[in-house]
């Protein structure tokens, strides 16, 4: 291949070559190829497997015989004529794979699920070897358990891999394996030390194994006849290598987010020589993208029960960043920006791999109609802020999970799930005790005896509420990321690192416009505990009305900007592992109704039980000016406060986007332009029918791929739970009379 | 310190009420009673909330970065039932740089709309019906007017897109329909005629507010008998704005 030379050919540069290499695109779709009939074929053998694997209960099938790391499984395919890109997690699609290091008692409660057990060889292994599951639980306090169990902090990773890396994959088709070891080999034979200290011993261990990671890989892709020591030499063995990469990921690790990157615009520039050359037409070039998008369709991890419903529709997050600008002004729209959409319309919608398009306002206009008319067909796209995010994080960095940018190998983040602030909100109120279990979590302290709410004592006490949570939340994370490290460390993933990385300790908070509501409700109006017999509030009655966050009131909105920016300050005020940077994401993905669930009614008017709004959306219901006015209102919420990602979740109906299809394109596309230039952050865009949806409930057979879009990512909605699916539904649908 | 005015509500994501994505604000208040109103709710003209057109307009403004290609449009509600208030927000709109609409049923004399007229720059005008005899049953009120306003937006040239309500029944018919078309084909000022088929959403707030709804049988017009009436008007001519069926 000849591409442009410089200071990548001698150092790891990804960027670099990128920047040197690509070619910007202001063209629009007319050039998109169809589905080859090999495209056609596969998808419809691996659509029947997919059939079938809902028939089962949603779990294909399970090798619980071996435990999967980069080289266990044999080579698997699902039909090795058809199939231009090759590789699968185990021996067989849709087989998942038991991966015990990041909690034995996990992958046991699984398969009791689902019905198998563990051998007893690899029990016994277990006996012996501890996991991150078991190291969390020997060091976690009481008081944090005591928050644990009452879901004051939910959804942490310490019985699943807490994923939010990204390895620079396109490292391996760029540089060949070979090339990658000698680099590391390098590093740590450069990392040697007067005082061997813990941080300089961690590095060498952790390069050891790195290196060790990259020679499994090389072996893996080996056993599929391909030999990756050496650069990619053409667009095809560009994707094989990449995927490769990403396969070795998924092989080692069950992160929750196992996300992609950016390699879209990368892969470009293969392709465009390729065309030049007239080594593959623009058919097969598609072809290998549909092949390797169904490939990661496929990926596949064992859950417990609780953890699906925390994330339901067996999520993974392969999120994929298109587009963007680049630092010197051209925008990094390319070709294969299409390629990647396009098989939303060559495969039929999907939740993964998660499309993110990083928006511009400089983006071409014949790539935002494109996005919008997508958009439009299949609900499957979200969209990012690439002008607030491009001064923070440059021009190669991609999307961990759904909202969390990061620079691409070279830095990381450690995932902490996130604090039910409306229940903090219940503790301030209730002198630290939780209102459903009755127990003392917070700190003891005088619990508001007053009849009706007073906004000061309140605040005042939310402060103090918040001064705990925030160092609790952050002790709590210390001790997950200590103990992944030590016992589930991702060695193929930060193989595909730099050495010297930066680290974020994502935080994050659920119920954001429950706690302004509320807030809000006591400032305006007047809200009454209505205390049981233990003195617990237990319900609020609310008399006179108060301004809501969602309909661009300034007051209204103005608290939940405070509340956002206050926790953010909490947090940045502890010592973190590994001085890690604190950020704070505002994002809840599908677990806005379990976070409901175990929440007591709040000064609001929400009811025990009843779902939080997803991410930062207004509460159901509550927003009366359409639905621009919403996203001002969540466009004031601060990024430089929660550069972890802001979350926002669209739906509309079609027929409220215009009157004809250009119409609703254009509209959709000023939406857009109109939003981010507000410096929001993030959307999803779901735009379809309440009767589907309804129909969908009764009817999954007849939807298997409606894709909606759920606070930060996609997901078939007939994979939800029906509590879930009734939470969609209730969701704010804009609908015009 | 603006002109004092009562608005129903307001809409920031306007994409059926003008040009491009435009913020639309409901107006409170109307004379006629349409039998297939949607809005019922904007009738009574003591009701609604009380606004200063200076406030409203600084609300407006702060959707500039959604409203920059679209613009304004008022509606309700008549519009015109408050010309200075509905007057001083198109004015105001228009020194700030947008493109303003008037969403009305022309019903008023044209002594008092005038001045709203000639400053909005793009009126969406509403013929009930064609048939004095017809608008009455329909509505309750004469259609003099709203003619009269027509033939003004003639005289000065001023932008119109006509809108007609399909209601089978009543509207929908390919005779009465095709007479209209006859009508307007004459007017130079009609960029667009918008069709608007008859819908039910709104039938709950009749119920609400204890209004007899007459047409609860009443079907929405199918999608063959939309696009007859559409052809009846691209026959004349006419361009036609309807949603995609």
């Amino acid at each position: 291949m000849s591409f442009k030379k410089g200071h990548w050919t001698e150092a790891i540069d990804t960027r670099g070559f990128i920047a040197l290499n690509y070619t910007p695109y202001d063209g629009d779709e007319s050039f998109l190829a169809a589905p080859t009939e090999r495209t056609r074929r596969l998808w419809e053998k691996t659509k029947a497997l997919l059939d079938e694997e809902r028939r089962r209960g949603g779990v294909y099938d399970i090798d619980e015989r071996t435990v999967s790391t980069i080289t266990s499984h044999r080579p698997g395919y699902i039909d090795r004529e058809l199939e231009q890109i090759v590789g699968l997690q185990t021996d067989a699609p849709l087989k998942r794979a038991i991966m015990p290091f990041g909690g034995i008692r996990m992958v046991n409660t699984s398969l009791e699920a689902y019905g198998r057990k563990l051998p007893e060889e690899i029990a016994n292994i277990f006996k012996y070897r501890k996991t991150h599951n078991d190291g969390v639980f020997d060091v976690y306090t009481d008081e944090m358990k005591r928050a644990r169990h009452c879901g004051i902090i939910t959804g942490l990773p310490d019985a699943y891999g807490r994923g939010r890396i990204i390895g620079d994959y396109r490292r391996v088709p760029l540089y060949g394996t070979a090339f990658l070891i000698e680099q590391k080999k390098k590093a740590r034979a450069a990392y040697v030390f007067d005082t061997m200290d813990e941080s300089a011993i961690r590095q060498r261990e952790e390069l050891s194994e790195q290196i060790r990671s990259l020679e499994e890989l090389t072996e893996m892709a080996a056993s599929y006849g391909f030999d990756i020591t050496r650069p990619a030499s053409d667009t095809r063995e560009a994707v094989q290598w990449l995927y490769f990469g990403y396969l070795a990921a998924v092989k080692e690790q069950n992160g929750a987010a196992m996300s992609l990157g950016r390699v879209s615009t990368f892969l470009d520039i293969y392709a465009e020589e390729d065309l030049r050359n007239g080594k593959y037409t623009e058919e097969e070039i598609q072809e290998f993208i549909d092949h390797f998008v169904i490939k990661l369709r496929l990926v596949r991890f064992l859950r417990t029960p609780s953890y699906d419903e925390l994330f339901s529709g067996d999520p993974t997050w392969v999120t994929e960043a298109i587009g963007g600008m680049c630092v010197d002004g051209r925008h990094m729209v390319t070709k294969m920006s299409y390629r990647f959409l396009h098989t939303l319309t060559n495969l039929g919608p999907a939740p993964e791999p998660n499309m993110t398009v990083l928006w511009s306002e400089r983006l071409p206009e014949n790539f935002k109609r494109y996005c919008a008319d997508v958009s439009i067909r299949t609900s499957s796209i979200q969209y990012e802020n690439d002008d607030i995010m491009r001064p923070k994080f440059g021009d190669d960095y991609g999307i961990a999970c759904c909202v969390s940018a990061m620079r691409v190998g070279k830095q990381m983040q450690f995932f902490g799930a996130r604090c039910n602030l409306a229940k903090a909100l219940l503790y301030a109120i209730n002198g630290g005790r939780d209102e459903r279990y009755g127990m003392q979590v917070g700190p003891e302290f005088a619990p508001i005896t007053s009849e009706y709410l007073d906004y000061d004592e309140v605040k005042r006490k939310f402060d103090t509420v918040c001064d705990w949570l925030a160092k609790l939340y952050i002790n709590t994370l210390n001790v997950i990321h200590y103990m992944h490290d030590k016992y589930c460390y991702e060695r193929i993933e930060m193989a595909l690192h730099d050495e010297e990385i930066v680290r974020t300790m994502a935080g994050g908070i659920a119920g954001l416009s429950v706690v302004a509501d509320s807030l809000s409700a006591i400032r305006f109006a007047k809200v009454k505990p209505i205390r049981n017999e233990e003195g617990l509030a237990v319900d609020f009655e609310i008399e006179g009305d108060y301004p809501k966050y969602g309909n661009n009131d300034p007051v209204a909105d103005q608290i939940a900007v405070d509340v956002v920016k206050g926790f953010m300050t909490k947090l940045r005020s502890h010592r973190t592992y590994r001085n890690s940077i604190p950020t704070l994401s505002v994002l809840t993905i599908t677990s806005n109704v379990v976070y409901g669930k175990k929440t007591g009614s709040t000064p609001d008017g929400r009811k025990l039980g009843e779902p939080f709004a997803p991410g930062a959306n207004p509460m159901h219901g509550r927003d009366s000016h359409g639905c621009v006015a919403s996203m001002k209102s969540v466009a004031k919420l601060p990024y430089d406060f929660a550069e972890d990602g802001i979350s926002y979740t669209f739906s509309i109906v079609p027929g409220a986007l215009g009157k004809t299809e250009s119409q609703k394109i254009d509209n959709l596309v000023t939406l857009l332009d109109g939003y981010f230039a507000d410096a929001g952050h993030h959307i999803n865009v779901n735009v379809l029918n309440k009767d589907v949806l309804i129909d969908a409930m009764d009817h999954p057979e007849k939807y298997p791929q409606l894709t909606i879009r759920v606070s930060g990512y996609a997901v078939n909605f007939i994979k939800l739970t029906r509590e879930q699916q009734l939470d969609v539904l209730n969701r704010t649908f804009h609908e015009r009379f | 310190m603006g002109v004092k005015g009562r608005i129903h509500s307001v809409e920031t994501f306007g994409t059926l009420d003008g040009p491009g994505v435009r913020y639309v604000l409901f107006l409170q208040g109307c004379a006629l009673r349409c039998l297939f109103c949607h809005n019922p709710d904007t009738w009574d003209v003591n009701t609604g909330k009380i606004a200063d057109s200076e406030e409203v307009v600084n609300d407006i403004l702060s959707y500039r970065n959604f409203i920059r290609t679209g613009g304004v449009t008022i509606s309700g509600g008549e519009a015109l039932l408050q010309p200075e208030f509905t007057l001083d927000i198109i004015n105001r709109c228009k020194a700030n740089g947008l493109h303003t609409a008037l969403d009305t049923a022309g019903s008023v004399p044209l002594c008092v709309s005038k001045p709203v007229l000639n400053a909005a720059d793009l009126i969406l005008l509403d013929i009930k019906a064609l048939r004095d005899d017809d608008c009455i049953e329909l509505t309750g009120r004469s259609n003099v007017n709203t003619l009269a306003t027509l033939n003004y937006c003639e005289q000065i040239l001023k932008p119109v897109w006509l809108r007609h309500v399909l209601v089978p029944g009543y509207t929908l018919d390919m005779r009465k329909l095709k007479e209209l078309a006859d009508y307007l084909a004459c007017f130079s000022c009609i960029e667009t005629v918008e069709l608007l088929p008859f819908h039910k959403m709104g039938e709950y707030k009749w119920k609400e507010l204890k209004l007899d709804y007459k047409l609860g049988d009443t079907p929405e017009p199918s999608a063959e008998e939309l696009r007859e009436a559409r052809r009846i008007f691209t026959d004349k001519g006419l361009s036609v704005l309807m949603k995609d069926i």
